[in-house]
C-alpha cells in the first residue's frame, strides 16, 4: 500500500507572516486578535478579527507578511487576497520540502488541492457595489478569475508548473482538512507523487462581518478585550473570532519522498469523513457525526486510539459547538482518555474557516515533531467537567506518538485527520 | 509628446508595469508589452473610464497597439 508522508509545510497566520513567527507566537500564548483595520468596523456587532501582521516591507524577518515577496504588484490586483496567501504558503512549503518538477513527468505526478470557505468574498463586495455605481462596464476581466475559489490551486499549479490533480475542496470551516485528506487519496490511490495541498481565507470583510454576525457566529462581548474573546471551552466564550491566513502541506508518496532523502515529517496515516445531516449551521447535538469522523480516521489509521495523545481541536469558541466536540471525542476516546491532551489554536489564530484545518494540520505536524503541544489561551474557567487535559494557558512539553486533528463546517461536513511519526 | 500618449502611457505602465521607455507608439500590447488577452480587456476599461469615451467591444478588437489606442482615443475626442 502506498504511503502519504508530510514533507514541507507554510502558513501565513494572523500570528505572523511565516512557519517560525506563528509557531514562536503560538506556543508562548500570543492572541492574534485585535481591533479591525481593514475597515472602520464602527456600528458592527463585532468589531475585532484575527488579521495577517502586514509588514511595510522594510524589515525582513520580522515576522510580518509582505505580498511582494510572492507576487508582482501588478498581479496582486488580479487576484483576491485569499489567492495571495494560498500563493504565498504554498511556496513556502514547496521550498521547506526541497523539492520542485524537474521533467515533465514530474510535473505530471505532482498535484494541488487548496480549498476556501468563501474564497474572494471582499473582491466580490467590492466589485458588486462598483457595479451599482458605475455600471456593468467597469467590471475587471479579472474579477472572475480572481475570486473562483479554485483560482488559488489554479495559480499555484501555474506558478510551480505542477501538472497533476487539481482540485478545491469547499466543505465550510473544513474545507481545508478535506483538501489534505482528498489530496492524500490522490496519492495512495496513484494518481500522484506529489501534493501541495492545504487551505486559504480572506474574509475580514464588511459583508463576512456582517453576515457571519447576522448567523449569530462572532464573539460580540469582548470588543473591549479582543485577545479575551476566542476562549474555547470557557463558560464565558460567546462566538468565534474571525481570523484570515493559509496553511499548506506537501505531502509525498514515503519511497518518492525516501528516494530523494527527504525530511520527513511523519506520516498522514488516517482520514475519516462525515455528514450530520441536521441542521444548516449547528452541529448535530448528540456530536454523532464528530465522532464517527473520528473514529473513521482511526480506523483508517489502523492503530489503536492509545497511540493518539493529543487532538487539535476543532473548538471554535461557540457556545454550543465546543462541548458537543468534546463529547464527542469522550465518547470516541472512551477507554483511553488518561493522557489524551486537546486544545485549540484557534484561541490564539481565531478561525480561518476554510484554511483551519490546514494551518491545524501544520501546528499538529510542528507538535509531534518539536514535542510540545500549543495551549488553549484564555480558558480560565471551564464550562464543563472532564478527563480530557484541555492545555489551559501554557504550552506543555509531552511527548507526542499521535495526533488526531478535527475540522467541522457549516452544512454538517465533518473531517478528521491522523499524523503519525515515520519510523523507517 | 501629446497629451494623450502620456495619459495612454502611465496607463499602460500601471496595469501591465512595464518600462516607460517600452511603451512606444508601435509597441503591440501582446507581443512587445507582456499582455495577455484579459489584460488587453482592462486596458480598454482604464482608457474608457481616463478619457471618458467609450470604446464598442468591436473597435476593442481593433486597438492592438499604443499607437492604436492613441488613434482612437483622439478620433474619439474630437
Amino acid at each position: 500500500m502506498r504511503k502519504v508522508v508530510i514533507t514541507g509545510l507554510g502558513v501565513v497566520t494572523p500570528l505572523g507572516g511565516d512557519l517560525n513567527s506563528s509557531w514562536k507566537n503560538l506556543i508562548s500564548g500570543k492572541s492574534g486578535a485585535s481591533t479591525i483595520t481593514k475597515f472602520d468596523p464602527a456600528g458592527y456587532p463585532c468589531t475585532i478579527a484575527c488579521e495577517v501582521p502586514l509588514g511595510d516591507g522594510l524589515n525582513a524577518n520580522d515576522g510580518s507578511f509582505n505580498a511582494e515577496d510572492w507576487i508582482s504588484p501588478k498581479d496582486q490586483k488580479k487576484v483576491d487576497t485569499f489567492i495571495l496567501y494560498g500563493i504565498a504558503a504554498a511556496e513556502m512549503a514547496l521550498k521547506d520540502s526541497g523539492w520542485k518538477p524537474q521533467t515533465e513527468e514530474d510535473s505530471f505526478r505532482a498535484g494541488v488541492g487548496v480549498g476556501s470557505g468563501i474564497g474572494g468574498l471582499a473582491s466580490i463586495e467590492k466589485t458588486a457595489l462598483l457595479l451599482n455605481e458605475k455600471g456593468p462596464r467597469r467590471v475587471s476581466p479579472f474579477f472572475i478569475p480572481g475570486a473562483l475559489i479554485n483560482l488559488a490551486a489554479g495559480q499555484i499549479s501555474i506558478k510551480n508548473n505542477l501538472k497533476g490533480p487539481n482540485l478545491a475542496a469547499v466543505t465550510a470551516c473544513a474545507s481545508g482538512s478535506h483538501s489534505i485528506g482528498e489530496g492524500a487519496q490522490m496519492i495512495k490511490n496513484d494518481k500522484a507523487d506529489v501534493m501541495l495541498v492545504g487551505g486559504a481565507e480572506a474574509a475580514i470583510c464588511p459583508i463576512g462581518m456582517a453576515g457571519f454576525s447576522a448567523s449569530r457566529a462572532l464573539s460580540t462581548n469582548f470588543n473591549e478585550a479582543p485577545e479575551k474573546a476566542s476562549r474555547p471551552y470557557d463558560k464565558d466564550r460567546d462566538g468565534f473570532v474571525m481570523g484570515e491566513g493559509a496553511g499548506f502541506l506537501v505531502l509525498e508518496e514515503l519511497d518518492h519522498a525516501l528516494s530523494r532523502n527527504a525530511r520527513i515529517y511523519g506520516e498522514l496515516k488516517g482520514y475519516g469523513v462525515s455528514g450530520d445531516a441536521f441542521h444548516i449551521t449547528s452541529p448535530s447535538e448528540d456530536g454523532d457525526g464528530a465522532y464517527r469522523s473520528i473514529l473513521m480516521a482511526i480506523d483508517d489509521a489502523g492503530i489503536s486510539k492509545e497511540e493518539i495523545n493529543y487532538v487539535n481541536a476543532h473548538g471554535t469558541s461557540t457556545p454550543l459547538g465546543d462541548e458537543i466536540e468534546l463529547r464527542a471525542v469522550e465518547r470516541a476516546f472512551d477507554g483511553a482518555i488518561k493522557g489524551l491532551s486537546m486544545s485549540s489554536t484557534k484561541s490564539s489564530t481565531g478561525h480561518l474557516l476554510g484554511a483551519a484545518g490546514a494551518i491545524e494540520a501544520v501546528f499538529s505536524v510542528m507538535a509531534l515533531n518539536e514535542n510540545i503541544i500549543p495551549p488553549t489561551i484564555n480558558l480560565d474557567n471551564p464550562s464543563v467537567e472532564t478527563k480530557i487535559d484541555l492545555v489551559p494557558h501554557n504550552a506543555k512539553e509531552k511527548e507526542i506518538r499521535s495526533v488526531l486533528s478535527n475540522s467541522f463546517g457549516f452544512g454538517g461536513t465533518n473531517a478528521s485527520l491522523i499524523f503519525s511519526h515515520h519510523y523507517n | 509628446m501629446s497629451d494623450t500618449l502620456e495619459k495612454v502611457q502611465a496607463i499602460v505602465v500601471e496595469h501591465l508595469g512595464v518600462e516607460a521607455d517600452k511603451v512606444t507608439a508601435s509597441a503591440s500590447f501582446i507581443e512587445d508589452l507582456g499582455a495577455d488577452s484579459l489584460d488587453t480587456v482592462e486596458l480598454v476599461m482604464a482608457f474608457e473610464e481616463e478619457f471618458g469615451i467609450e470604446i464598442p467591444d468591436d473597435a476593442a478588437e481593433t486597438i492592438l497597439s499604443v499607437g492604436d489606442a492613441i488613434n482612437f482615443i483622439d478620433s474619439a475626442k474630437s
